[in-house]
């Protein structure tokens, strides 16, 4: 039995670590408000939901498959709620009944009974999903719940499951443990096999045939020796039995598991959903563009942990960058830079993990690995070594580039001055680009952007922040030449009340 | 007296045979048995801890006697040889380490009955030893037909196992254990457990019931979860319910076990004195064998010394000490040396730096001597060696309390008894002996003493820092231990044949503290 609700032919490994730039994107792209909206305080939502967009899918079947997953999920919240409450009461009933598997050193005997009231527990659970599949499967579209439905149904016959059952009792053996056995050396009893009694025969042949002896032996009360010999020769007998009893208890208990995990990234794409439609904001299933050209295109890009935090519509972006592997984007200080990068940022996690986006439409190929390179406010507080601290994290950053990465720079090398800092830029990106790496790039540093549009190469785009002839900032992110000045005059005027 | 009370009085067995094989490890006429205790010179020569580690894994055939007893006698040295020579041979060496370790669980065996309470475990254990003992006779006599054996030893061996592997007397016995086996073996019952008591009955075609539950819940099995196969072990030992379940079982079938009692009955002993012997003795060979491979291993020389109890000119080609090699790490860096007495000499002189080697020197050269006795391998490239009477040590003591005499005196004592007891054959090895006094003294005494050994003729070598007596006469051999001639203060641990000249090793150290000459006027004038 298995899930397989986020892959179409495996379950999500939860024990993978998360990729070394996780902490970077969660600070840098403002993650947590976003984590915090599909849990809805719920740690264990948390933290599937943060695994699941860390370690979002470069290959577009298993982006689809979660998408039509998603689909469906949207078209029968109740229904998925319904199945997601079976582990959870198994959860609970584990808790409450005290059901749990002895470790391998307890014996088979203790392993045996632990399972067995584990079964017993499971196989009524197990039944309520078969009908929960029995009445909606045929409501459900995407190939992943029609696989997962129609698992459940052939997997948990009712023939099956009465004859479990019928077993999970007779392993209580009402009449004792029969062992068949052969001597070893010495005389030493040995190759302990549990068998299956013969069935009584009829009266006629037993009568008929001839009786072989059987010799009874009885325990003194107080032999606690002979006891304890009778329960490990016991015990000897049932290691297989207690094994695949365990075994299947223990399937079913990481099925159970499972079908919790990966419920819950569904549960919280449905939380997020609800709380941004009921801001106004719209969600779009991606497009997903075939490798090879890049491609990066949109309108109605927003950043929605901007939305949940100031708890409104936030402004919106359209972004036409097909064909293009480096995108820069200057202008005017407090323009929407930062936030537009954010967007994107998001906008790549949210499809690779298979959710919808933050857009009216959306378009882009898929990338290996999102990262960022933000100048950091602590690190303004550094005077010393600032620069070097940010080459050392540009350093780590490259150890795990790839091609195909998608990076987002914002105000890199920024620390030092312009010339040195235009000189490091230059030769940082246009190695990476021809690497591989896409380049997302908010700078300041007007040299480097100048000398890039003066080379009119046909992948870069600029873009730049808008800003009214009045000064007013419309955060609006549109194509422009670098200006020499990023009007941080304006700030200042604003902050000093000059004017 | 029960049949195991029988065996262990009686024990072993002597096979009425034609072969008249006795000793694999044969020790002269006049030795009746292997020495007791050590040799006075075994902790001087570090031989103690050799040995310990040659025999430490072979605890159980006792085998600190057989090196403890050197041979004078060059003939058995080279019987032995041979034996040693055949038994390189790693067929040879699987062979009879197979037969060997059937022979330890055989004794391991008959050793448990002792401790066990019911007689039809006692007789189940002596029919395992039994066929244990079979196995090793039979297989050791087909497989040694098969090796390209050449001692002397060996092969007479050989011609006696097949023999007694052939015997009518033999074949009779290993058939009838495998026939009680058998019919024992194939014997099925039931046992039945409910809480507190338990049912033995025969075994009716009753179903497993294991692989039904493992069909039923394979669904539920896909190669996910962890293991809860608890692994019983095969344990040995028999409980008093056991016992009972024995006991049942022997009732549900009594003919197999009446058999086990009859051949119990019939053989109440089944050891062979000359195959006993025979396994002790061969682990002497496989014993310092197997010790030697891993320096054999890492390219360390071995040889077989020619030996001869007349001549005394002898000699050695890239030796090195045993002891302090097994002492280092691998990847070892072993010091090889040379040494010779030519015709006439007799006496090594060697002189040298501290730390330079000169005692593992000494050492070396007693031991080689030492092990060539025994009818091994020594550590060597090509060796040509005498065969002493006797080995005298003396080597620096700490001295004690208790001794009333002084150092010297203490010195002197020892030494006079040495000779007094030595022969022209014996072997000397003097370290630095006479250093509590004056040099004058000490260069009067070692004078005398040196003289009384040469009259004498015996072999030896004798580390001193007293130059002078390295060239006293035609029958001394000056040896040097070497330093680099680059920094005086890394010693090469090399001994060469080389005229004393302790002033080269003097100027370079007056060097190395800058007090030469040129450094002291220097200095000064600074």
């Amino acid at each position: 039995m298995k899930v397989f609700l986020l892959y179409p032919d495996r379950d999500f490994d939860p024990s993978q670590p998360l990729p070394p730039q996780a902490a970077d994107l969660t600070q840098d792209l403002g993650l947590d408000v976003l984590f915090s909206a599909m849990s809805k305080g719920d740690a264990f939502l948390l933290d599937v939901s943060r695994r699941v967009l860390f370690l979002g899918s470069d290959q577009p079947q298993v982006i689809l498959y979660r998408q039509e997953i998603l689909k469906d999920c949207l078209a029968h919240p109740e229904v998925v709620q319904s199945l997601y409450n079976i582990p959870i009461e198994f959860l609970e009933r584990k808790r409450k009944e005290w059901l749990w598997i002895s470790p391998r050193h307890a014996g088979p005997g203790s392993i045996l009974s632990g399972a067995q009231h584990m079964l017993e527990v499971s196989l009524e659970l197990l039944r309520k999903l078969r009908k929960l599949a029995d009445e909606h499967a045929a409501t459900f579209a995407s190939p992943g719940f029609r696989r997962f439905f129609s698992m459940i149904q052939q997997e948990l016959d009712d023939a099956y499951l009465d004859t479990v059952e019928k077993h999970v009792q007779a392993l209580r053996f009402p009449k004792g443990v029969l062992l068949r056995a052969r001597l070893g050396r010495g005389n030493e009893g040995t190759g302990y096999m549990l068998c299956k009694p013969n069935e009584p025969e009829g009266w006629i042949k037993r009568l008929l045939s001839e009786r072989s002896p059987v010799y009874t032996f009885s325990l003194h009360p107080r032999d606690d020796h002979g006891a304890r010999v009778l329960e490990e020769l016991r015990n000897r007998g049932l290691a297989r039995v207690a094994n695949a009893a365990a075994q299947a208890a223990a399937h079913i208990e990481s099925f159970f598991h499972v079908l919790r995990w990966e419920l819950s990234f569904y549960l919280g794409c449905l939380n997020l959903y609800e709380q941004l439609t009921r801001l106004g904001e719209s969600l779009t299933f991606p497009q997903i563009a075939p490798p090879g050209e890049p491609r990066f295109s949109s309108t109605g890009l927003y950043d929605p942990s901007l939305a949940l935090t100031m708890k409104r519509k936030v402004v919106e972006n359209d972004l036409a960058a097909d064909g293009k592997t480096l995108i820069v984007i200057t202008g005017p200080n407090q323009g929407g830079k930062t936030t537009f990068l954010r967007s994107v940022g998001l906008a790549q996690l949210m499809m690779q993990a298979g959710m919808f986006v933050p857009a009216t439409s959306f378009s882009a190929s898929l990338a290996a690995g999102v990262f960022t390179h933000f100048a950091r406010e602590e690190d303004k507080k550094l005077e010393s070594g600032k620069f070097e601290e940010e080459l050392k994290r540009m350093s780590l950053l490259i150890d795990h580039l790839k091609p195909g990465s998608l990076l987002l720079l914002n105000e890199s090398f920024s620390s030092t001055n312009e010339r040195e800092g235009s000189e490091i830029a230059r030769e940082v990106v246009s190695a990476l680009l021809e690497a591989g790496v896409k380049i997302f790039y908010v700078t300041h540093l007007y040299e480097f952007a100048h000398q890039l549009w003066q080379q009119q190469a046909q992948n870069v785009l600029f873009l730049r922040a808008e800003r009214m002839p009045d000064r007013r900032r419309t955060f609006k992110i549109r194509e422009g030449v670098p200006l020499e000045t990023s009007y941080g005059a304006d700030v200042y005027a604003r902050v000093f009340k000059l004017n | 007296m029960t049949f195991v009370e029988a065996f262990l009085s009686k024990g072993v067995t002597k096979s009425k045979m034609q072969n008249t094989f006795q000793h694999i490890l044969p020790f002269p006429e006049d030795v009746s048995q292997p020495a007791s205790q050590p040799p006075a010179f075994f902790a001087d020569l570090n031989l103690d801890q050799l040995i310990e580690a040659i025999t430490a894994s072979r605890q159980e055939y006792n085998l600190k006697p057989f090196f403890w007893t050197p041979l004078r006698d060059a003939e058995l040295v080279r019987y032995r040889q041979e034996v040693m020579q055949d038994l390189e041979h790693e067929a040879t060496m699987r062979c009879i380490k197979v037969f060997a370790e059937r022979m330890s669980t055989v004794r391991r065996y008959l050793g448990l009955i002792e401790k066990l309470d019911f007689d039809d475990h006692k007789k189940g254990w002596y029919l395992e030893a039994a066929l244990v003992y079979g196995e090793a006779v039979t297989t050791l006599a087909r497989d040694l037909a098969q090796l390209p054996l050449a001692s002397r030893g060996l092969l007479a061996f050989r011609a006696w196992v097949q023999e007694y592997a052939a015997s009518q007397a033999f074949q009779a016995f290993f058939a009838e254990a495998q026939q009680v086996k058998r019919a024992l073996s194939e014997l099925e019952y039931c046992v039945i457990i409910e809480i507190g008591k338990f049912r033995v009955k025969r075994y009716e075609g009753e179903t497993d019931y294991s692989i039904e539950i493992e069909k039923t819940f394979e669904r539920f099995q896909q190669g996910d979860v962890d293991s809860y196969l608890v692994k019983f072990p095969e344990s040995s030992g028999m409980s008093h319910i056991e016992a009972q379940i024995l006991q049942a079982v022997a009732q549900l079938y009594p003919e197999p076990f009446q058999a086990l009692a009859q051949f119990c009955t019939r053989y109440p002993s089944f050891l062979d004195a000359t195959l006993l012997a025979f396994d002790r003795e061969i682990q002497f060979y496989l014993a310092y064998l197997d010790f030697i491979a891993p320096f054999r291993q890492e390219g360390l020389p071995f040889c077989y010394p020619q030996v001869s109890t007349v001549e005394k000119t002898e000699w050695v080609r890239d030796g090195f000490d045993l002891v302090l090699a097994h002492r280092v790490q691998a990847p070892r860096r072993v010091v090889l040396n040379d040494f010779s007495l030519q015709p006439g000499e007799r006496i090594l002189v060697v002189t040298g730096p501290n730390q330079g080697g000169k005692t593992t020197f000494a050492r070396m050269f007693a031991q080689l001597h030492y092990l060539a006795s025994l009818g091994c391998p020594i550590p060597g490239r090509e060796a040509h060696l005498f065969l002493p009477d006797q080995i005298f040590t003396h080597f620096q003591r700490v001295e004690t309390v208790r001794s009333l005499r002084s150092k010297l005196e203490d010195d002197l004592v020892r030494i006079h008894e040495m000779l007094a007891q030595a022969t022209p054959n014996s072997l000397f090895v003097l370290n630095e002996i006479f250093f509590s006094t004056t040099l004058q003294d000490a260069l009067f005494l070692s004078k005398e003493i040196m003289r009384r050994l040469l009259d004498l003729d015996v072999i030896g070598v004798w580390v001193t820092f007293l130059d002078e007596l390295a060239s006293l006469g035609e029958k001394t051999v000056s040896m040097v231990a070497m330093v680099d001639p680059h920094d005086p203060a890394i010693r090469t641990f090399q001994i060469v044949r080389k005229a004393a000249d302790g002033l080269a090793y003097a100027r370079s150290l007056a060097y190395k503290h800058r007090l030469t000459y040129a450094q002291i006027r220097e200095r000064i004038h600074a």
